[in-house]
């Protein structure tokens, strides 16, 4: 009698050790989860429906540089202005030499179709996104600098320096290559790129080219538009009024 | 009866030659660690002119390595006895070169570190991937011939490996000439010219860098060159400057006729501050005019000369790469055509470039890597031409 007594007792034990057991790891386990949940944010994946664009209007650009400095500010570029300095984002003036019209505009990466500098990166790192993002793996780009001579826009920059300081939503790091990312950590919230958000006049039109009824897609086709180089036949993500 | 036992230099001189060697391979070493610490900050080459010093001296020398290999193929592919006894020390030469080039590519990366990244990750569109393999696979096409042209089991069968390596070496150069060629907005490449007009100028630096290194073996060893034999190789050699020459004009020319290519023709050939004077002293009278008049004046064309036309061939090789990468990117892309351009980005403006010292070491310690092999290779083994009593 006293055997089955002290067997039940050792089976209670048991059972409770296992209770408490998982307890402790689900305890221990769960921040983990929702940390994880909380870094990856939405958990859909990123869709062909979409194709993200720009629309930019030269007419209304203004004398001013607060796209740059938005982009500096979000993507935490140094805002230096030195050959080897990165720029994501630049102003360009323009003056037609036959006319003397100017004009200006910002210059980035125009989020190719069909993208040169992916197509030469023996890595794979340059890549397309989905949704039309045209972004660099910084894990894998070995900063052989083919993507640079091959884009006719000049978009991107070489890390030439040790960075301190960086963004945790932006990684970024010497001896690779980088380019604007259209602020891709904050379209995946929901969010403008911060160049879109940041100008005064409304120059800058984000929106989803895929989408007939947006506000974008709306505007291009009833008014004039243009890929910069187009005789590239690039089909570029970014389009320009007004030159 | 030539002399069949493998020629040795005398020991004084090899060793001087290897720790002469060593040394400017450990300083390319140490350039590539300085610019490993402190970024490429520390070269000449900025957002602008993204490829500088040690892509010139990686290019000379994986473009030679294939050139070399002219006078292996016409022994084995083309049959001619006087350039069969020389096909081993080509085929070391050009090994040599592809190692010292290669070495000077990977360590110019940006992240040396992640080359097992592009051993791993193949992207099929890129032709740096498909280098990659090229490279890979001339090592050991040229490795399979060396071993069946010195193993004598293997002889009958140094013909199709030699064969093997004639038609690996053109699809090699060629790789390389689109390295370019595929560069869509480039006003400089972006041509089909440019992989026969690498494959013609890797004919004629290879033949130049061939006869500087038989010269120099061949002094040391105090041993003379049948002089049919050397009359042979400078008369190709002529032909091959000619014929380089030839094409780099035909390749200026069709840009001038382009009017919207007149701008960068203008910029290379007249006004582009040192490119134009690179290009028209350092390749066109340094590096073609006056090794032609060496090679073909009736009074000249001895080997001493011959020595002096070679030394000038690689030069204006190395003057041709310069102004071609260097002096191709300093011209600004044409973004906007018809708009005169300006920016913070250095948009419409001709790009500055100031080589640095670590950047050309590393460049030099490439050629220091090729003449260590080169040295240790004919030392050990038994690359020296053996002469056959009537060479045809």
């Amino acid at each position: 009698m006293s055997d089955t007594n002290e067997i039940s007792n050792t089976s209670e034990q048991r059972r409770q050790f296992l209770k408490t057991s998982v307890g402790a790891a689900a305890v221990a386990i769960a921040p983990g989860m929702l940390m994880f949940d909380m870094a990856h944010g939405k958990s859909e994946a990123v869709s062909g429906k979409v194709r993200w664009g720009m629309l930019i209007n030269t007419a209304n650009c203004e004398d001013c540089d607060k796209c740059v400095k938005a982009c500096n500010k979000e993507n935490g570029l140094s805002g230096g202005l030195s050959p080897t300095d990165s720029q994501w984002v630049r102003k360009v003036e323009l003056k037609d030499m036959r006319t003397g019209r100017s004009l200006a505009l910002p210059m980035m990466c125009q989020h190719c179709a069909e993208p040169p500098c992916v197509d030469v990166c023996p890595t794979g790192a340059s890549f397309k996104r989905a949704d039309g993002i045209v972004l660099v793996d910084k894990h894998i780009c070995i900063g052989c600098r083919y993507c640079m001579m091959a884009c006719p826009y000049k978009a991107r920059s070489f890390v030439h320096e040790p960075l301190h300081d960086q963004k945790p939503d932006v990684p970024r790091g010497k001896g690779v290559v980088e380019s604007c990312t259209m602020c891709v950590q904050r379209i995946d919230k929901g969010l403008q790129p911060a160049c879109a958000e940041a100008c005064p006049n409304k120059s800058i039109l984000f929106g989803n080219l895929n989408d007939p009824d947006s506000e974008i897609s709306n505007k291009m086709r009833t008014q004039a538009s243009t890929q910069v180089r187009a005789d590239l036949g690039l089909d570029t993500g970014l389009r320009y009024q007004g030159i | 009866m030539a002399n069949h036992s493998p020629l040795r230099f005398k020991n004084r001189v090899f060793y001087t030659l290897v720790a002469a060697g060593g040394l400017v391979v450990l300083m390319g070493l140490y350039a590539a660690h300085m610019m490993e610490g402190h970024g490429h900050i520390i070269t000449g080459m900025n957002n602008q002119i993204v490829w500088g010093m040690p892509h010139v001296f990686a290019i000379f020398l994986i473009v030679s390595a294939s050139g070399v290999l002219n006078v292996s193929s016409i022994g084995s592919v083309f049959n001619k006895p006087a350039y069969k006894a020389r096909a081993p020390l080509a085929g070391l030469l050009s090994i040599a070169m592809l190692a010292g080039g290669l070495t000077v590519l990977m360590l110019d990366l940006g992240r040396p570190d992640r080359i097992i990244v592009a051993m791993t990750r193949f992207n099929p569109t890129s032709v740096f991937a498909w280098n990659i393999f090229l490279y890979s696979g001339m090592f050991s096409a040229v490795a399979l011939y060396l071993w069946t042209m010195m193993e004598k089991r293997m002889n009958p069968w140094s013909k199709p490996a030699g064969l093997l390596v004639f038609v690996w070496r053109f699809v090699l150069t060629t790789g390389t000439g689109v390295i370019f060629s595929f560069l869509v907005a480039r006003q400089a490449y972006g041509t089909a010219i440019l992989p026969p007009m690498f494959i013609v100028m890797s004919f004629a630096w290879g033949m130049a860098v061939f006869h500087v290194a038989q010269s120099s073996i061949y002094e040391w060893n105090e041993k003379l060159l049948d002089p049919y034999v050397q009359k042979r190789m400078k008369n190709l050699m002529g032909v091959l400057v000619i014929a380089a020459l030839y094409f780099v004009a035909a390749y200026h020319l069709t840009n001038l006729y382009f009017a919207r290519q007149t701008g960068f023709e203008r910029f290379i050939l007249l006004d582009g501050g040192v490119y134009p004077l690179v290009f028209w002293i350092g390749y066109f009278l340094l590096g073609n005019l006056l090794p032609l008049l060496l090679i073909y004046h009736p009074a000249l064309g001895k080997s001493k000369s011959i020595l002096f036309a070679s030394l000038l061939i690689i030069l204006g090789g190395f003057c041709f790469l310069y102004v071609f990468i260097i002096g191709g990117q300093a011209f600004p892309l044409s973004i906007f055509p018809g708009y005169q351009v300006t920016s913070s980005f250095g948009d419409g403006a001709i790009g500055l470039y100031q080589p640095s010292l670590p950047e050309i070491m590393l460049g030099m310690g490439g050629v220091g890597i090729a003449f260590l092999i080169t040295t240790i290779g004919v030392r050990v083994l038994d690359f020296v031409p053996h002469e056959l009593p009537k060479s045809a």
